[in-house]
């Protein structure tokens, strides 16, 4: 590690939150960036990896937050902290340069991909007219544009999310940078495009000979592509080394917890670990494998047949445009058990869910629930069944009302469909759920805000719980959560499984997570069913190409540097 | 739902026996601990509450009830520059025209169908008068200098036998002067010796009521609507967006003008109307974007998914979430619609002349002027100028309290 190309030394941010109270976000971190290599920084919300990106760049906001004097960030013979602006935004994009979360957001929509291109090459590398726009194409080419010379004059809303991000990379490597940080580049994207863009990043970082500093919360990712792996958690690094130590031999207990909380696609543990087994060192409790899969004598609670949803454009004066966002989908669902609906966006595997709870009216098809249509019933009618069939959305900070307490949110489905005889039965009852869910009894009394992502999922589910629904649809439920607090909800959700004879239908892009929790996966694309079959089963011999396809883009984690170099 | 999120709140849940009672501050206290910590904002409220509580006391008749009594001399000085010279009076009085009856009167003396005038308008005059002691105590201004004598007030006002006919029918003498006036007022006095800082609190009457009660009027018209359209959309949202373009394509003084005619009459309610019914247009806007957008929310498909009607969604859900919207649009309503009653007041479209408000105040300031008489314009302008600004400063921090993510940006 002699000679790195930026080290990073007690750097030390800190957030001011309101005249008296600092929140120290990074507290004295050291590590380095060595050449022509690719340090991932992980860790979960809060850890503080996003902030020390950020102070690399000298783009923390100047008015609350406080670097510590005595941090500093070695670039060259230069410290990155002390340098004036004016000198920094020269650095900026020529030397270091960054890719962002959301391409969609960090691409001005009223200029064009190339006009945003040259701007890039105009400022810092002086090109200008025709060797700019021949430099542009060159770089849409490089990161895989297709008919870059057409494309260069595209809008980025005319360009797919996996594009945008592309012409994002294609800008940070314009004027080849010698360190490229990448904040969550993949996020936001679907795993088969995930899948290509860590390839190019990959690539590019091999033949410009340049370092990346990888930003992720997901290891999975890191395995692919990490040559060093720092972990950090609560602005601490717990562990950093060689990609293959780390995986292969970890010492901190907070990154064992890591590797081991997230489902794996060749084990299924009864229950998930999490981080607490490891911290009070009593280890994953349970190792016993457990059976999934569908039996034929399992007995049907939903029979979905020829479900279809068709959305309308206006075209036109009169003319209207109609687009199927889900055709043709027959699907049964056994009690107790769980369907896992999986499917790149835009597949309408949300669409299916909030069509059988008629928040979206079906154009086609029948759902069959004790024998009675529920799609064709009147929404008088309808309103007896709406509690049993309940949704857990994805966002949790979303999904519940801000301005209401937590006691109003349990209580109010319970007023609405008279389940309890007074107030206080009504009380106890969400008193009762809250315990079950996992949450203190002074919850009742707070207000959504006072959470954290994973609690707030767990108020979504008490809610449904109140109403004792016989299908729970998870929506992309666990998505948005850490992992460490993902394995917790799965658990929840488990668990209440077991105790109610609950059936879910689990949607969700993380291949991963429904293998785990599902009994049967049906996968989607474009609105239609490709493959439904016992989830064993479709890992294992997946039939159809399409679905091969999805399952060969799931990140693999670590497996041995031998494997990689034969990529 | 109400009640049951008090009994919520408030009742001793069987298991939650040995949990403290604490309750996490909402939305309202948490914007209250932000306002408390904004001094400007502080002392706007208070100026404001000053003001408010000035308006009520009046409005109760606790103060300035008697500010049509003529306290003072004519143009009486205000306290602090010390009494006139007592002749500068009279020959003032000779110089003024306009407004008041009495020169009405001495003009229409040359007319040849002066005394048919005369008739009808005395006929009026005690009409008039005979609605109130306050009426008649105004309707003399002939008794113009300090203890002036009859012959005098002959040679000035050729009517004053005309007016001793009125006295007379009405079973006041000319002899029942009213008792001593004074040479100086607090803060002056106006034409007929009506003290003016008594016209500024009666006036704060006129001027902060038809404000509010016009604010709370279109703000009221405007979430409705706003809410129906911006929740329901689709069609509704297009008649109510029909409804709202031909409202705002119509001149905004035209309208009122229209509003005025049809109603037909002139009153404190009709304005508040009038400004209700013209001003709900901007709210309307605003809160239909806000639905809108809260309308795509999850919580509200959450609320769907759970079985709430939509009128449930609608003011349980939603409603509470836009509510600092409201209340900020109803806060930068009544500075406007302050401003908008002295305005029209001020234009003759606004109360009626019985009724005492800062723009009528400022109306009759216009002439005064000319002469010097500069205190009612000061008064009834300075009042305005405090109030409207410590309004316009309590809203900011208002909105900074309830939003404090726009705090130091610019515009809302």
């Amino acid at each position: 590690m002699s000679d790195p190309l930026i080290s990073v030394r007690n750097l030390r941010v800190s957030f001011r939150l309101d005249r008296s109270t600092t929140f120290d976000a990074v507290k004295g971190i050291s590590f380095d960036i060595p050449r022509d290599s690719t340090v991932a920084l992980v860790g979960e919300s809060g850890s503080g990896k996003s902030v020390t990106s950020l102070a690399m760049l000298g783009l923390l906001p100047p008015e609350n937050s406080i670097i510590d004097a005595s941090s500093e960030i070695i670039y060259g013979d230069r410290n990155l902290l002390s340098l004036p602006i004016g000198e920094l935004r020269k650095l900026r994009g020529a030397d270091i340069s960054m890719i962002f979360q959301e391409p969609m957001t960090s691409l001005n929509p009223v200029f064009t991909v190339g006009w945003q291109l040259e701007e890039v090459l105009r400022l810092h590398m002086g090109m200008t007219g025709r060797a700019a726009r021949k430099r542009s194409v060159e770089v849409l080419r490089e990161v895989g544009i297709p008919e870059p010379e057409r494309r260069i004059d595209a809008y980025p809303s005319q360009l797919s999310g996996g594009q945008q991000q592309r012409v994002m990379i294609a800008m940070a490597i314009a004027c080849e940078p010698k360190l490229l940080i990448a904040d969550e580049p993949t996020t936001a994207l679907d795993v088969t495009i995930q899948k290509q863009i860590l390839d190019l990043i990959a690539d590019l970082q091999k033949r410009h000979q340049m370092s990346v500093l990888f930003i992720t919360h997901d290891l999975a990712v890191v395995g692919e592509i990490a040559d060093y792996v720092v972990v950090m958690r609560n602005g601490e690094i717990r562990e950093q080394g060689r990609a293959k130590t780390v995986f292969e031999t970890p010492q901190d207990t907070y990154t064992k917890a890591l590797l081991r909380c997230r489902p794996q696609l060749d084990r299924r543990p009864t229950r998930l670990p999490v981080i607490d087994d490891f911290i009070h060192g009593t280890g994953p409790a349970h190792i016993e494998e457990r059976k999934r899969g569908i039996k034929a004598s399992d007995a049907i609670v939903l029979d979905v047949k020829n479900l279809g949803k068709s959305f309308y454009s206006r075209e036109g004066l009169f003319g209207r445009r109609e687009f199927k966002a889900v055709q043709d989908v027959s699907f049964k669902l056994p009690k107790g058990k769980t369907l896992g609906l999986v499917g790149e966006s835009g597949s309408g595997k949300t669409t299916v869910g909030l069509t059988l709870m008629r928040l979206h009216e079906a154009t086609t098809g029948e759902a069959i629930f004790e024998g009675r249509d529920l799609l064709a019933m009147s929404p008088k009618q309808f309103m007896a069944y709406k509690r049993r069939i309940q949704i857990i959305f994805q966002n949790p900070y979303a999904s519940l009302n801000p301005r209401f307490t937590v006691g109003q949110i349990l209580v109010e489905p319970m007023q609405i469909h008279g389940i309890g005889n007074s107030t206080q039965a009504r009380t106890d009852m969400a008193f009762e759920l809250l315990d079950k869910v996992g949450l203190s009894e002074v919850s009742f009394y707070k207000y959504p805000h006072e959470f954290s992502g994973g609690q707030r999922q767990r108020i979504a589910i008490a809610r449904c719980l109140t109403m004792r629904p016989d299908i729970l649809i998870c929506d992309e439920s666990v998505s948005a959560l850490d992992v460490s607090v993902q394995a917790q909800v799965l658990n929840l959700l488990q668990d209440l499984q077991d105790e109610f004879g609950l059936s879910y239908i689990f949607i969700s892009h993380d291949l991963a997570v429904v293998k785990y929790i599902s009994d049967e996966v049906m996968v989607m694309n474009e609105g239609r069913i490709v493959e439904i079959a016992n989830s064993d089963e479709i890992y294992r011999h997946p039939k159809m190409p399409y679905t091969r396809r999805l399952l060969a883009s799931i990140p693999k984690g670590w497996h041995g540097e031998h494997a990689r170099a034969n990529d | 739902m109400a009640t049951d999120v008090a009994a919520l709140r408030h009742g001793r849940p069987a298991l939650a026996r040995e949990i403290p009672h604490t309750v996490s501050p909402g939305l309202w206290t948490l914007a209250w601990r932000r306002l408390r910590s904004d001094h400007v904002g502080m002392v706007s409220l208070v100026i404001v509450a000053a003001f408010i509580v000035m308006m009520i006391l009046s409005g109760v008749g606790l103060i300035a009830g008697d500010w049509n009594r003529e306290a003072g001399v004519n143009y009486a000085p205000p306290s602090f520059l010390g009494a006139e010279a007592p002749a500068a009076a009279p020959a003032a009085m000779t110089t003024s025209e306009g407004a008041t009856p009495a020169n009405e009167y001495k003009s229409s003396i040359a007319d040849p169908i002066g005394d048919v005038i005369r008739a009808i308008k005395s006929a009026e005059k005690s009409a008039k008068s005979a609605k109130g002691e306050s009426q008649s105590a105004a309707a003399p201004p002939t008794t113009s200098a300090p203890a002036p004598s009859s012959d005098e007030e002959k040679s000035v006002d050729p009517l004053a036998a005309v007016m001793a006919d009125i006295r007379a029918g009405k079973g006041v003498t000319a002899e029942a002067k009213p008792e001593a006036r004074k040479a100086t007022l607090p803060f002056g006095g106006d034409k007929w010796g009506r003290d003016v800082l008594k016209k500024t609190i009666k006036g704060s009457e006129t001027s902060i009521f038809v404000g509010l009660a016009a604010a709370a009027v279109a703000t009221f018209l405007g979430t409705l609507f706003g809410a129906v359209a911006g929740y329901y959309g689709k069609w509704v949202d297009d008649f109510f967006n029909w409804f709202y373009s031909v409202f705002s394509s119509i001149p905004y003084l035209l309208l009122i003008l229209a509003v005025a005619a049809v109603l037909q009459q002139k009153g404190i309610f009709t304005i508040v109307l009038i400004l209700g019914l013209t001003g709900w247009t901007g709210t309307f806007r605003l809160i239909r974007a806000e639905y809108l957008k809260h309308k795509a929310r999850e919580y509200v498909q959450a609320a769907d998914a759970i079985g709430a009607s939509n009128t449930r969604r609608m003011f349980i859900h939603i409603f509470p979430n836009v509510s600092h919207v409201v209340l900020v649009q109803m806060s930068i309503y009544a500075v406007g619609f302050i401003k908008a009653e002295v305005i029209l007041s001020f234009l003759g479209f606004g109360v009626p002349v019985d009724v005492v408000s800062w723009g009528s105040m400022l109306n009759e300031a216009q002439n005064e002027l000319i002469l010097g008489k500069w205190w009612q314009l000061v008064a009834a302008g300075t009042a305005m100028a405090v109030l409207v600004t410590a309004f316009s400063l309590f809203t900011d921090a208002l909105r900074d309290a309830l939003d404090p993510k726009l705090k130091g940006r610019i515009g809302v």
